[in-house]
């Protein structure tokens, strides 16, 4: 089992943030990790992106170049990267923020109304748990009850408070796996 | 054991806090500065020293003064501010003091840029500054490996009284994997009774490179030397990755050693014998590793995030019984492991 995943959006999105706790799921499941945060003078709305390999056995290199599952954000991170995802791969979009879709035809498509949905919760920011949510769902890599752990971990002790919002994001995405559109092979 | 998510840049520093880092001094450079930050945050609760300098010149002068004084200690920095600290590593190396001297390479030359290089080989190995000296250099490739070595760096450094460093890059600095934290068993290590520690009844202790008789510091380079040749015999290390029945050996270390991993692993699937060495120490350089495998080597490939530098100690190695061919991205540019595979491919070509 491996599993090479890019995340990419704005700066802001929290994509980092879904990158680590997807990582930390995997490792907390005696799986092996790596995750790369794209870095250089970045800034908030600038483009971020990182790279996360789950794998049973050593990570050889944790620079991915085709990856399994590419989750975009934004439309330029799905001009940049939907050509490198291979074939059979997966690749989740927020549509919210994309209103075109990759010229593929081997690879599945997932559509997220993620902005949508976290704005119906109440908090925009929780997009990104949406979109975890629906990886997690439709790839079944890690346990849901292991994510919403890390989720847990991850918030610092004066934000437990905004536990609940996350879960209930996270959840969203997740049942959100019965009823998304799938186009494509696989 | 308690598993931990952790950037390179951040573990390193932990680790350096239990392997009983004293005293850390250094100035802020990406893409180092999660280690300064770190240390700054932790080090004045543990009870330790953290300072930021005023320059990098300032920095490496502080650690000879703690170094001198029989603290352990460190420094961190990238490229440029390795460059700035030159001199105060050969004086260093010449008074004979340990230390931990961390370089998170960055592409150069000059200011270059903040991407993850591994230029600064010659500068490393070589030392960049003046004088007959070396410095005992560890190269990790993961983030494990990192926190690993700085109990041996401390340590190495104690044992034979000479600067360590660890040469890692922007990539190994900023990426996250688990990282468990071993407590390892102590090793024996010397009393400092060279340390000026105020003399309370013992004899003077001078801390100096300066001998203006040269007599006397042909003496010291002697002794220098012979201190050296102990190292090389003693403390190579490296790995081999799917050596046993290889005939093509890529030769990479650190980050690029990850990604040579994954062409090595693509060019097994396309029925290519192809091993991997992965030096760990890149001073002393781990010649043996190459002894071991000429039986069956047809060539070698040396893949850097440079123009071509370690390539001179593995055409050393190899010593004209097999052909050496390079492959390296310079400027911050990494390498995918299809470019490696495709190099491998024309390495068999060009051999049979």
């Amino acid at each position: 089992m491996k599993l090479e995943t890019i995340m990419a959006g704005f700066g802001g999105q929290g994509i980092m943030l879904m990158g680590e706790i997807l990582a930390h799921s995997a490792m907390m499941e005696n799986k092996e990790v790596s995750w790369i945060p794209s870095y250089g003078p970045e800034m908030r709305g600038g483009t971020a992106n990182c790279m996360v390999v789950i794998s049973d056995r050593r990570i050889a290199s944790p620079i991915i170049s085709h990856p399994d599952v590419l989750v975009a954000m934004n439309k330029p991170s799905m001009e940049k990267f939907s050509p490198l995802v291979k074939p059979g791969g997966l690749i989740i979009l927020n549509i919210s923020m994309i209103d075109d879709r990759p010229a593929r035809g081997d690879v599945d498509i997932l559509e997220v109304d993620a902005g949508k949905i976290a704005d119906a919760l109440g908090n925009s920011k929780v997009a990104n748990m949406v979109v975890l949510g629906a990886l997690v769902g439709k790839t079944g890599i890690v346990d849901k009850k292991t994510v919403l752990n890390s989720i847990d971990c991850f918030l610092p002790s004066h934000r437990k408070s905004m536990y609940e919002i996350n879960e209930k994001a996270f959840i969203k995405g997740l049942e959100l796996m019965a009823g998304v559109t799938l186009k494509g092979v696989g | 054991m308690e598993k931990l998510l952790m950037k390179g840049n951040e573990a390193l520093a932990e680790a350096a806090i239990r392997a009983g880092c004293q005293c850390f001094f250094g100035y802020p450079i990406t893409p180092q500065s999660e280690l300064p930050a770190y240390l700054a945050r932790e080090m004045p609760k543990r009870g330790r020293v953290f300072l930021q300098a005023e320059s990098e010149i300032a920095a490496i002068n502080m650690v000879y003064g703690a170094a001198g004084a029989g603290a352990r200690v460190m420094t961190s920095s990238s490229g440029p501010g390795i460059s700035l600290k030159q001199e105060g590593i050969s004086y260093l190396c010449g008074a004979e003091l340990p230390c931990l001297i961390v370089n998170i390479v960055r592409g150069g030359p000059g200011l270059g840029d903040i991407q993850p290089a591994q230029s600064d080989y010659f500068q490393a190995t070589r030392g960049g500054g003046h004088g007959d000296y070396r410095t005992i250099v560890f190269a990790p490739s993961s983030v494990q490996e990192l926190v690993d070595l700085v109990y041996d760096a401390f340590d190495l450094a104690d044992i034979y009284r000479n600067p360590v460093m660890i040469l890692g890059d922007g990539i190994l600095g900023q990426m996250m994997e688990p990282v468990v934290f071993r407590e390892k068993p102590r090793r024996q290590l010397p009393p400092k009774t060279w340390a000026t520690t105020g003399k309370k009844g013992r004899g003077q202790n001078i801390i100096t490179s300066l001998y203006l008789d040269p007599v006397k510091l042909e003496q010291h380079n002697w002794k220098l030397d012979k201190k050296y040749r102990e190292i090389m015999a003693r403390e190579c290390r490296w790995e081999v990755i799917n050596g046993d029945d290889a005939e093509y050996f890529v030769v990479a270390y650190g980050i690029c050693a990850r990604i040579a991993f994954s062409a090595i692993e693509m060019a097994r699937s396309a029925g290519v014998k192809a091993g991997l060495i992965r030096p760990v120490t890149l001073w002393p350089y781990p010649q043996k590793a190459f002894d071991d495998v000429m039986n069956r080597a047809k060539a070698f490939l040396t893949v850097e995030l440079s123009l071509g530098q370690m390539i001179d100690d593995v055409k050393l190695s190899v010593n004209g019984r097999a052909p050496v061919y390079f492959y390296g991205r310079p400027g911050g540019m990494v390498p995918t492991a299809e470019d490696i595979f495709n190099e491998i491919l024309k390495m068999k070509g060009a051999s049979v």
